[in-house]
């Protein structure tokens, strides 16, 4: 055991897996830097979106601490460390400590599995750039992230009080309803892939030569915008809702606990982007190349691959920002209609046109590449026109009932003006 | 998973173990609604390790979306929009003869098993040492699972289906109807 632990030489084959001691410095080494990367990320995107904010409201934003308001986040973590813990009376103590942690430990859990470079091919084996490629693949994001509405909901339910308990509430039937249309949304990429595993997903994307965002756009469209409702962010912040909930769960908390649930949903965000990149956008693979498909490949290649991954992600970090900035809330009707009704039938419509489809062009002894791919977006363009028009007529999303008919409008104002005779005949 | 468990894997299964009797115990013994839900989920989560540990890690990963994901969450939001008061008052505990039969029950239980795990069984009634494992390699997590159940088990997927549609639509029946019964 001993003997091959450090037995670096002994490996000729730098597309065989490393041996048991390089993969465990090297999971060692990725933790630490993905770990060091994932939260400068989150303290740095505090500062991005109220940059971002101040630019799209067209405001200076904070640029006084530091060169152009770059300690800002140091500064507020100090802030946050240093001010007073309270905890409120009557409030259930042990859960109360709990949420926060359980708010944001999903969040990091979940990047177990995402691979975030190509594999390198170093003299000491194949080292790949994802912590666990498990076998359960995106069900383990799923599975570990549906655990994050515990720390919202025992928040709520912990801090004895109203407001707090009602983002609580808010939050479980929004995560579970959209956690369903999210799930559903996947189907069709593992019909595609054949696989659960993320690496399955990014070889297939580079092997239809077609991101699946263009082979699978409704599913693409629905899995963003349940993300969306999964981080709790605009237009689906209803758990916070400021003008109705004070802050909704944590109105209670101060200090580090509170920056924690802040900490937890930039963590969210940050892990729904990676989700997306890789899911729908091809991952880490580097665009209108093969160089890198071709199994481990060299040091800058990795490099290069994990630079094109974190410009996907940071893409879409400011998408989140950029939504949040631009949309109103959502009504709460209106948020459960949509999942409901509007996500949950498309979802499960698109897995059976999807599944046909694929039947179809796999009997027509079509093999998987660039036509394969360019006849999947030419059908989900089509569909993708036809969802936005049944979206966008004003009969589902923008009002929540449909208009009035003439004979509910007469009645209407038959009412109306009953109300006004006899008000007129009240005395004063 | 290596042929013969080594120690890092037998230490680490029966740790699992131990944490889901014992979470099991704090679920039943809790006074409190939501403590008693939360270890409930601690079950459901160290079950799903036990599964994972044992190559199903499908069956682990739906026991941890669909129960400690979903379900629970929705056992919660119950409890705490029924706002059941002060804990002390709720226990659902009976006096002592109610006691004494739940213990007798779980004794019954116990020795069930213990006699279950030492008496041998004819071959055609035991699982094949390995059944995850049983199919071609190359179908992944999800594929051995759907294999069987869309071949073999095909009748009874769909009938269970139906049986949960029939479900469905009598909860949105009841949830429908407007006057008291």
């Amino acid at each position: 055991m001993i003997h091959g632990f450090f037995a670096l030489a002994q490996v000729p084959d730098p597309q065989s897996p490393a041996p048991f001691g390089v993969w465990f410095l090297a999971t060692v080494i990725k933790m630490i830097g993905l770990f060091t990367v994932w939260m400068v990320g989150v303290a740095y995107m505090t500062l991005a979106e109220r940059r971002i904010s101040a630019w799209i409201q067209d405001r200076r934003g904070p640029n006084r601490v530091g060169p152009h308001g770059l300690l800002q986040p140091i500064a507020d973590g100090v802030k946050n460390i240093m001010k007073e813990e309270t905890l409120p009376p009557y409030a259930n103590r042990a859960l109360f400590f709990l949420a926060p942690m359980l708010s944001f430990a999903p969040a990091m859990m979940a990047w177990a599995v995402i691979p975030f470079g190509a594999s390198w091919a170093s003299q000491w084996g194949r080292i790949d750039m994802v912590f666990a490629d498990l076998p359960i693949g995106f069900l383990f994001v799923l599975a570990i992230t549906s655990l994050g509405v515990y720390g919202i909901v025992l928040a709520g339910w912990s801090s004895n009080n109203k407001y707090a308990l009602l983002g609580g509430l808010r939050s479980s039937a929004q995560m579970v309803s959209y956690e369903i249309s999210m799930g559903l949304s996947l189907i069709p990429v593992l019909l595609l892939t054949g696989n659960v595993t993320l690496s399955a997903v990014v070889n297939a994307q580079a092997t239809l030569h077609v991101w699946n965002a263009l082979s699978l756009g409704v599913a693409c469209f629905i899995f963003v915008t349940a993300a969306f409702a999964e981080t709790n962010r605009l237009p689906f912040d209803l758990p916070e809702a400021e003008s109705e909930l004070i802050t909704g769960y944590h109105t209670e908390y101060s200090a580090m606990k509170f920056s924690l649930f802040f900490i937890a949903e930039y963590a969210n965000m940050i892990t729904a982007s990676a989700m997306i990149a890789t899911l729908f956008f091809g991952g880490w693979d580097i665009p209108f190349t093969s160089a890198d498909n071709a199994g481990a490949v060299s040091f800058p290649m990795v490099l290069l691959s994990m630079l094109i991954f974190a410009l996907k992600v940071a893409f879409f970090l400011f998408l989140f920002i950029w939504v949040r900035w631009t949309l109103p809330r959502f009504r709460y009707d209106q948020l459960m209609s949509l999942g409901w009704k509007v996500f949950l039938p498309v979802a499960l419509a698109y897995i059976v046109i999807i599944a046909a489809l694929i039947l179809a062009l796999d009997a027509a002894g079509l093999a998987r590449g660039l036509v394969y791919g360019l006849i999947l977006f030419g059908v989900n363009a089509v569909l993708l026109g036809l969802l936005f028009l049944g979206l966008d007529r004003g009969r589902i999303v923008s009002p929540a009932s449909p208009p009035a008919s003439v004979a509910r409008l007469a009645s209407l104002r038959q009412a109306a003006a009953a109300r006004a005779r006899l008000s007129a005949m009240e005395p004063r | 998973m290596p042929q013969s468990p080594g120690l890092f894997y037998q230490v680490h299964f029966y740790l699992f173990g131990l944490l889901a009797i014992a979470s099991a115990l704090a679920f039943v013994t809790r006074k409190s609604p939501v403590a008693a839900a939360l270890w409930l989920v601690s079950v459901m989560f160290n079950l799903a390790a036990l599964y994972v540990m044992m190559d199903a890690h499908f069956v682990g990963a739906i026991q941890v979306l669909v129960y400690a994901g979903a379900i629970m969450v929705v056992f919660l939001f119950v409890v705490m929009l029924l706002n059941l008061g002060h804990p002390d008052e709720l226990s659902d505990i009976r006096g002592r003869w109610g006691r004494l039969a739940a213990g007798g029950v779980g004794l019954a239980l116990l020795a069930q098993i213990m006699v279950l795990a030492r008496t041998r069984f004819a071959p055609e009634l035991q699982v094949p040492a390995n059944p995850v494992f049983g199919g071609p390699p190359d179908r992944g997590a999800v594929g051995t699972v759907a294999q069987p159940l869309f071949t073999e088990h095909l009748l009874a997927f769909e009938l269970t289906s139906i049986l949960l549609l029939a479900a469905i639509v009598g909860a949105v029946a009841i949830g429908k109807r407007r006057t008291a019964p």
